[in-house]
C-alpha cells in the first residue's frame, strides 16, 4: 500500500523490528492470559460471593467481602425453603409448568412456521417474513396493555394460560428466525426426493425435516427454558394470587414483604433459583452458542 | 433454481403451486392467529385506547387528545425518558466496547477459549433475573460487596443504591456486566474475516494497528451494526433490574425510573391504562425512531462486501 521504495532499503531495521516483534509476541500470550483470568474473575466474583454468602450467617454477610466460610449456616436454606406460605418447591413446580408449556408451545409452532417460510413458494411470502422480522424487535410493553385486557376478559389472569397460549402462536418469532436459517442449510435434494415419490408437505415437514433440525430444536428449548425461568415481566402482570407466583415472583415477594429481610435466605433462595439455569447451560451450551453466533439472540 | 420448481411447470403444475398456497396457509396458521389476534390486534387496540380515559372497570371513553397532551406536562415521565436515554447512551456503548475488546483477545485460536467463552457468556444469561438484581441490591448498599471491596483500598464507600446520584449507575454497571451474548456475536463475526487478509496486510508490513483499523474494524461494522440495533432497543425496555432494586418504586428520587417501570406504574399500579397504552405508543415511535436512524446512518459507516 505505501510505498515500497521508502521501505525496500532497510534490511537492517527489518531485522531489528522482527527481534522486537518476537520479544513482544512471547509476552503477549501470558499477558492475555493474566488479563482475561482477571476479567473472568471480576465477572464471576459476585455469583460466587452469592453463592458462599448464602451459606453465612446474616451479621457476617455484609462484613465479609471475602470467599472464605468459617461458621457454616445451611440454615438459610431451610429458612428459605419455608419462608412464604408455600414451600418454595410449590413456586418452582409454577415456573416449570410455564416453562414446559411455554417450549412446548415454541417448538410446535415455530418449526411449522419456519417450514412455511424456508421451504414453500406463497403469496406475498416477502411482505410475511418481513413481519414476521419486525415483530421479533416489538417491544412487549406496546402490546401489554390491550393483551391484558383480552386475558382478562377470557379468565385468564392468575393462570398460566396467558403465559403459555402465546407460544402456541408463534409469538416468539426469533426461534421463527432461527429455524428458517437452520433449515435453509438442509439440502432441498432430500424434500425433493420425497416429493417425487409422493409425500405430501406434511409428511415432508414431520419425517424429514424435523428430524434435521434438531440441533435448532435443542436451540430454541434451550433458550426457552432459560429465557421463560428467568421472565419477570409478564408474569408478574398476570400472576398476582400468591398460590400462582413463580419462582422469580416469590423470590421478589420475599425480598420486598420485610422490613427486616434476611439476606441470608434470599441469597439461598437467590442460589436456588438459579441453579436449573446453570444446569440447562452446562448441558445445553453448544446449542446456545451456535444459536446465539448464527442469529445473534438477546 | 431447484427442480420442485420444474416439478410446478409440468402439467397439472397450477394444482402443485395452489396446494403450495393452502399448505403454506395451515403452517402459518398458529403464527397468522397470534399476529392478528395477540400483536397487531392488540397493538391496534392500545392505539385506540390512547385516545381513551380506561380503568379497566368502565368501558373506555373517549377523550381526545387528552392523554397525549398530558404527556407534556408529565413531570415524573419527563424524568423517566431522562432515566431511561442516560442507560440506553451510556450502558450500550460501555457494553459493545468490552465485548468486542474481549472478542478480539479471544480470537485467533487462545488456549482455554470454551472455558473463557462459557464464564463470560454466563452473565448474559441471568443478568435480566431477579435473584441477580438481589445480588446487586445488596452488593451495592451502604454495607455490602462493593463498599467492603473499596474498603480494602481505603477508599470511604457509600450507599450507591439510595444515593439518587449514583443507583442509576448501578444498573449500568449491571447491563455492561451482561456482555457475554454481544461478545458471541463479534466472535462469530471474527471468525468470518477470512486470515488471508491479515497474511497480506502483514507481508505489506501493516502493523497490528494498522491490521485492526484497516481489516478488522471494517469488516466487523455489520456486526457492531447488529449489536447496536438489539442492545439498544434491548435497553430501552429493561425493567426488572430496576424494578427489584428500587423495590418497584423507580427510587430513589425516581433516578431508576425506567420508561417501563413507570408505564407498569400508570398501567398496573393505578389501571391508568388509557395513558399507559399512550405510553406504550410513545415508546413504540422512539424505538422505531432509534432504529430507523440507526439504519439511515449505518450507510455512512458500515461497510458491506458486496
Amino acid at each position: 500500500m505505501t510505498d515500497r521504495t521508502a521501505t525496500a532499503p532497510r534490511p537492517l531495521a527489518v531485522d531489528r523490528a522482527h527481534a522486537v516483534r518476537r520479544i513482544k509476541r512471547r509476552m503477549r500470550v501470558p499477558l492475555k492470559h493474566v488479563l482475561l483470568i482477571a476479567c473472568a474473575l471480576t465477572m464471576l466474583y459476585p455469583v460466587l460471593w452469592m453463592v458462599v454468602s448464602s451459606l453465612r450467617p446474616n451479621s457476617e454477610i455484609f462484613r465479609n467481602a471475602g470467599l472464605d466460610l468459617t461458621h457454616l449456616q445451611v440454615e438459610n436454606y431451610t429458612n428459605g425453603w419455608n419462608a412464604y406460605s408455600e414451600p418454595f418447591s410449590h413456586y418452582m413446580i409454577n415456573s416449570v409448568i410455564v416453562v414446559i408449556g411455554a417450549i412446548i408451545g415454541n417448538l410446535f409452532s415455530c418449526s411449522m412456521a419456519a417450514y412455511a417460510f424456508a421451504r414453500l413458494e406463497f403469496r406475498a411470502k416477502r411482505v410475511w417474513f418481513a413481519t414476521m422480522l419486525v415483530t421479533i424487535m416489538l417491544p412487549i410493553h406496546v402490546i401489554i396493555v390491550p393483551q391484558y385486557v383480552l386475558f382478562s376478559e377470557l379468565d385468564w389472569v392468575n393462570t398460566f394460560l396467558p403465559l403459555i397460549v402465546p407460544k402456541f402462536l408463534a409469538t416468539d418469532a426469533f426461534f421463527i428466525f432461527l429455524m428458517v436459517q437452520f433449515i435453509r442449510g438442509i439440502p432441498r435434494e432430500l424434500d425433493e426426493a420425497a416429493w417425487i415419490d409422493g409425500a405430501g408437505h406434511a409428511r415432508i415437514f414431520f419425517n424429514i425435516i424435523l428430524p434435521l433440525m434438531v440441533p435448532a430444536l435443542a436451540t430454541t428449548a434451550i433458550f426457552t427454558f432459560i429465557w421463560t425461568w428467568n421472565d419477570f415481566y409478564s408474569q408478574l402482570i398476570y400472576l398476582t394470587d400468591p398460590d400462582m407466583y413463580t419462582t422469580p415472583l416469590a423470590l421478589r415477594a420475599f425480598v420486598d414483604q420485610q422490613t427486616e429481610t434476611d439476606w441470608g435466605s434470599a441469597f439461598a433462595m437467590s442460589v436456588v433459583s438459579l441453579v436449573p439455569v446453570f444446569l440447562v447451560f452446562l448441558a445445553g451450551q453448544r446449542f446456545l452458542l451456535r444459536g446465539i453466533a448464527t442469529t445473534g439472540g438477546k | 433454481m431447484s427442480s420442485i420448481n420444474e416439478l410446478r411447470r409440468l402439467p397439472g403444475s397450477q394444482r402443485g403451486a395452489r396446494q403450495q398456497n393452502k399448505a403454506a396457509f395451515l403452517f402459518l396458521l398458529p403464527w397468522f392467529v397470534g399476529l392478528f389476534g395477540i400483536t397487531i390486534g392488540p397493538m391496534l387496540a392500545s392505539l385506540y385506547l390512547s385516545f381513551t380515559d380506561y380503568n379497566l372497570l368502565q368501558p373506555p371513553r373517549l377523550s381526545g387528545l387528552d392523554n397525549w397532551t398530558r404527556m407534556l406536562h408529565d413531570e415524573r415521565l419527563h424524568k423517566s425518558l431522562g432515566v431511561t436515554f442516560s442507560y440506553v447512551f451510556v450502558s450500550v456503548p460501555l457494553q459493545l466496547a468490552l465485548a468486542l475488546g474481549l472478542a478480539l483477545l479471544l480470537d485467533k485460536g487462545v488456549r482455554g477459549l470454551p472455558f473463557y467463552r462459557s464464564v463470560f457468556y454466563l452473565p448474559s444469561l441471568i443478568g435480566g433475573s431477579v435473584a441477580i438484581a438481589v445480588l446487586w441490591r445488596t452488593m451495592f448498599g451502604t454495607t455490602g460487596l462493593v463498599n467492603e471491596a473499596l474498603g480494602l483500598f481505603g477508599i470511604q464507600g457509600q450507599g450507591w443504591i439510595s444515593e439518587p446520584g449514583t443507583a442509576l449507575s448501578t444498573l449500568v454497571v449491571l447491563n455492561v456486566w451482561t456482555f457475554g451474548s454481544p461478545m458471541v456475536i463479534f466472535l462469530a463475526g471474527l471468525r468470518q474475516i477470512p486470515t488471508s487478509l491479515y497474511e497480506a496486510a502483514s507481508v505489506d508490513g501493516a502493523t497490528r494497528l494498522r491490521q485492526f483499523r484497516s481489516i478488522t474494524l471494517p469488516l466487523l461494522t455489520p456486526i457492531i451494526f447488529f449489536n447496536l440495533v438489539l442492545q439498544i432497543i434491548h435497553a430501552f425496555q429493561t425493567f426488572t433490574q430496576a424494578f427489584v432494586v428500587s423495590g418497584g418504586t423507580g427510587g430513589p428520587a425516581d433516578s431508576t425510573l425506567f420508561y417501563s417501570l413507570y408505564l407498569y406504574q400508570r398501567g398496573f399500579g393505578h389501571f391508568d391504562m388509557g395513558y399507559a397504552s399512550a405510553l406504550a405508543w410513545l415508546l413504540l415511535l422512539i424505538v422505531g425512531l432509534f432504529t430507523a436512524v440507526n439504519f439511515w446512518a449505518s450507510k455512512y459507516w458500515v461497510f458491506y462486501d458486496d
